[in-house]
């Protein structure tokens, strides 16, 4: 018996027509495109993009060139040297972050006890020539500067979790 | 307007003006299908998109119009790559034989009662030639693209299509069972009378097994098996790019719209207004806008089919064809001639 309304049902396409009937209903549903460049999704305080090196207010680098964030980097994106600067501290000389190595796990910004290197919100960013992407300390110190308020801000929300 | 495209012929001798009048009468015919297949595509997208709860293209141009226009100069402006160890020839000559058939078989297509290319006695079986000879541009592409998955596809395809085209063949037979006619022109008009006259009514059946069995020649979703991109990569078009590979896909969406007007012409009464009271008023009435109407109608479910179903396993699409719809073609033809002519009955079909 159940074998006839199986026959039955295939013979008149009945599951075929539920399928079609599905797609038809959504044909008319609201549409949940987001249309990127005006609208953009809702971001977490703790997204890893775009690199930056932070300064402290007074306008002193943090970075100690304590190298930590070279060591921890799985990828060997990250290069630095260092150097003793006239007033006896030690800063770094070269801090070069290879984006095309770079696999954005966070580990740098996580194993930095000062909080110099940090991971901003930014991930549209390109290159147009071979070498655009290798960022250096200049470049990463720019993006500080240019994203402290945001970075600050991001960084204040994840503190009560850390 | 054609009298003064004619005058103005007049200056040439008389074997140029027959060969220039059949020229515009032709480029009369293919320059709005190849638009229409160019906003086709565009329909497609959209509407699989809205399907699947997207907008589709509208990025290019006012909400996306502009997109097929950019889609053709992007493939115009494409390099035709053609493999080292092809078949040069043959590799160049089969989007050629694929896209011919295909838009020949338009020059039987009655558009109203008086507006036809060539209105022959054997319309039908032209059509049905010209569709069948489309399979060889493809078993050409994939033998001389000398790759694995063109091969594969082309084998695919011409089983496939060998398989649906009896199908097809058995089906549109009760059309002309019904009509007493293979021409086109006259099948429609044996049609007339409103919607209660269509052939799609008495011939359910096979207005059904006609359009699976369309959907199927055409290599379109859920038969599109010898395209098949997640096992045959894109089956026989693999090593075609830029205008070879846009040959293909006119010649697949051309086709497309054929099978989508054949359905119209033979089930949906062709250019017939749906209220056979209306049939002489201007716009409720007869006209090309209803042939045109109907085959948007069929294209929708063209599309609606490649939005729904996931891609026929290759045995099943055999079994279908083979095990299901001739036997049912055929019985239907038995039992419908056994009612025409000798039963009370006969004039269900007419």
């Amino acid at each position: 018996m159940n074998k006839a309304i199986d026959i039955i049902k295939s013979l008149f396409l009945i599951e075929l027509l539920k399928g079609m009937s599905v797609t038809g209903r959504h044909m008319f549903k609201k549409k949940i495109t987001v249309q990127y460049p005006e609208e953009k999704t809702p971001m977490s305080f703790r997204f890893r993009g775009l690199h930056a090196l932070r300064r402290y207010p007074n306008g002193e680098e943090r970075c100690i060139a304590c190298k930590l964030c070279e060591a921890v980097c799985p990828a060997l994106a990250i290069t630095i040297d260092s150097e003793v600067r006239e007033d006896g501290s030690r800063r770094t000389s070269r801090y070069d972050i290879d984006l095309t190595k770079c696999i954005f796990c966070g580990f740098c910004e996580e194993a930095c006890p000062v909080d110099a290197i940090v991971e901003t919100r930014v991930f549209d960013y390109h290159g147009e020539d071979k070498g655009d992407l290798y960022y250096t300390k200049d470049m990463l110190l720019a993006n500080g500067d240019r994203m402290e308020e945001s970075i600050a801000r991001d960084r204040k929300l994840d503190a009560p979790y850390r | 307007m054609p009298e003064v495209i004619l005058s103005l012929l007049e200056i040439f001798p008389d074997w140029l003006q027959v060969l220039l009048v059949a020229l515009i009468k032709v480029v009369v015919i293919v320059a709005p299908l190849m638009l229409a297949v160019a906003y086709l595509t565009f329909a497609e997208r959209k509407l699989i998109g809205y399907m699947q709860i997207r907008v589709g293209p509208n990025r290019v141009g006012p909400r996306g119009w502009l997109q097929p226009i950019a889609d053709a100069l992007k493939l115009l402006c494409k390099e035709i790559v053609i493999p080292a160890k092809s078949n040069k020839y043959l590799f160049i000559l089969a989007p050629i034989l694929a896209i011919g058939p295909s838009l020949a078989a338009w020059s039987v297509i009655p558009f109203t009662d008086t507006l036809v290319l060539s209105d022959i006695n054997a319309g039908l079986l032209f059509i049905l030639a010209m569709t069948s000879i489309g399979v060889y541009g493809i078993i050409i592409a994939g033998w001389a693209s000398n790759s694995k998955y063109a091969f594969l596809s082309a084998m695919r395809a011409s089983a496939q299509i060998v398989s649906y085209e009896l199908a097809m063949g058995f089906a549109l037979v009760t059309v002309l069972m019904a009509a007493g006619s293979l021409n086109l022109r006259e099948i429609v008009l044996a049609q007339s009378g409103g919607i209660g006259d269509w052939y799609m009514w008495p011939l359910f059946p096979m207005f059904i097994v006609y359009f699976i069995s369309g959907v199927a020649e055409t290599n379109r979703a859920p038969f599109d098996v010898a395209e098949g991109e997640s096992e045959i990569v894109a089956g026989f078009h693999v090593e075609y790019s830029g205008m070879t590979f846009a040959v293909f896909f006119l010649a697949e969406y051309a086709n497309m719209i054929l099978i989508a007007m054949l359905t119209a012409l033979m089930f949906l009464g062709g250019w017939m207004s749906p209220i056979g009271a209306f049939a002489d008023t201007p716009i409720l009435g007869d006209g090309i806008h209803w042939l045109l109407l109907k085959t948007s109608f069929v294209l929708f479910f063209f599309l609606w089919f490649r939005a729904t179903f996931p891609r026929y396993r290759y045995d099943q699409i055999m079994r279908l064809g083979w095990k299901v719809f001739i036997p049912l073609t055929i019985i239907w033809i038995v039992v419908m001639g056994v009612a025409m002519f000798l039963t009370p009955w006969g004039h269900l079909f007419h």
